[in-house]
């Protein structure tokens, strides 16, 4: 049984955005909706999170800062671009700071589409993303295994 | 009584993390109930402590995870020597030992938001140790020896003459479960001014190992909790875990619904409850 899918911690990055999707992603967060039933914790600690949610679009700015934070999770850790702004760049994609999409600092797993992006799809996203990490540890636990052998 | 101790290690290294599991569930799940939410399944620390052993192992300073590993064991002997009717006061001593050592894993990170949540613990210790070196004396006034198995010698239970200080106990047990409003630093529940404080540095397997030893030393809490109720007839012994879930109800109670306090005013309380409650009890049985 692979239980990185049971506990999942996120930490949320707020890039370049209107704060809409921020907002929401808060909201999806928040006891109302009661992620902690599937073990989900708001880490803002990128050493402990798994499951790294961000919204808004990359800069010139923070390109550096989105980077950090990914590079300071540990593996198996996995990317969720957060509305449409942080899937392509979105309606800021022809400004003249605005670099796109969050792949084009890291790799993205997931990508949830939306201005603001709704709770429901940030679930779905985050349900995807689990699964995402289920594979990247399973993948991880084999290497480990065949690198011992 | 040397025999006593190793079999109490031994039992108390492989059980107590069966039992503190259980415990820091069952605090997430009445957490959950009490701010209306369903709250995560009570297996989840066990869920969370397996996916940290399964991460990548990285270390901030190379000797981070040798202290972790020294504090685990410290906690592993303190409470070897408490469940084996050793030495109360050595236990409190070797357990503290075990939170010097995690002070110093996260020093050694040199990571400011770490330093300031060691800053915090060694606060937290210099506030209840007080309190413990009085109700281990005031221990051995009611039961005419240090050593925890002289419970069962006794005819009434400690609490008869030194309930003052289980009142001073519960009050520094709130510092040592680092529950709010003392949980300063760092806190169970999500977001800090100090990120996570103590263990801010602390990943993966290291992580694993720090989660492991609190559920080690909240079976160790809970047993000082329930030595106070035991005696000679076995029965009490129900009655002691009885009363070890109630408190540790109350705790989550509290937790649930104090608001932090800055460190100066639970530094000065605490010494307030341990010199009120310790003092006067062992006053009292001093001068009967």
């Amino acid at each position: 049984m692979a239980f990185a899918s049971k506990s999942p911690w996120v930490i949320h990055y707020d890039g370049s955005s209107c704060n809409g999707c921020d907002i929401e992603v808060l909201a999806t967060l928040c006891p109302g909706y009661d992620a902690e039933r599937f073990g989900v914790i708001n880490t803002g600690n990128p050493k402990h999170a798994d499951i790294f949610l961000v919204t808004g679009s990359v800069n010139e700015q923070n390109i550096k800062v989105i980077q950090e934070i990914y590079n300071q999770m540990l593996e198996p850790k996995v990317v969720v671009a957060c509305g449409i702004c942080a899937c392509t760049g979105g309606i800021f994609h022809d400004c003249y700071n605005v670099i796109g999409g969050v792949d084009k600092a890291i790799p993205v797993d997931v990508y949830a589409p939306g201005c603001a992006v709704r709770p429901e799809t940030l679930i779905d996203a985050v349900v995807a993303g689990i699964a995402a990490l289920d594979e990247k540890s399973k993948t991880m636990k084999n290497t480990k295994k065949r690198g011992e052998e | 009584m040397l025999v006593n101790i190793l079999i109490g290690t031994v039992a108390f290294a492989l059980l107590a993390p069966i039992v503190g599991c259980l415990l820091a569930g069952l605090d997430r799940k009445l957490s959950a109930r009490m701010q209306g939410r369903v709250g995560p399944p009570i297996l989840q620390p066990y869920y969370d402590v397996r996916k940290l052993l399964g991460k990548e192992n990285a270390h901030v300073a190379n000797t981070e995870g040798v202290y972790i590993v020294c504090a685990l064991v410290m906690a592993i002997f303190a409470g070897g020597i408490f469940f084996g009717g050793g030495n109360l006061l050595m236990s409190a001593f070797v357990i503290t030992l075990s939170a010097l050592f995690f002070i110093v894993a996260a020093y050694c990170t040199r990571s400011p938001y770490a330093e300031l949540g060691a800053h915090r613990e060694t606060l937290q210790v210099m506030a209840y140790e007080p309190m413990v070196l009085l109700f281990a004396v005031a221990f051995y006034m009611a039961a005419g020896s240090f050593n925890a198995g002289a419970v069962f010698g006794l005819e009434v239970p400690a609490i008869a003459k030194i309930w003052l200080a289980f009142i001073g106990l519960l009050f520094i047990l709130t510092i040592k479960l680092r529950k709010s409003p003392f949980d300063l630093s760092m806190s169970h529940h999500a977001h800090q001014e100090l990120v996570r404080g103590v263990t801010t540095e602390m990943s993966g397997p290291t992580l694993a190992k720090v989660e492991i030893m609190h559920w080690y030393e909240n079976v160790l809490f809970m047993g000082w909790v329930g030595l106070f109720f035991v005696w000679g007839n076995p029965i009490s012994l129900v009655l002691a875990v009885v009363v070890c879930l109630a408190v540790y109800f109350l705790e989550i109670f509290i937790d649930n619904n104090f608001a932090r306090v800055k460190w100066q005013s639970m530094l000065k309380w605490s010494w307030v409850v341990a010199l009120i409650c310790g003092g006067i009890n062992i006053f009292a049985l001093a001068l009967l």
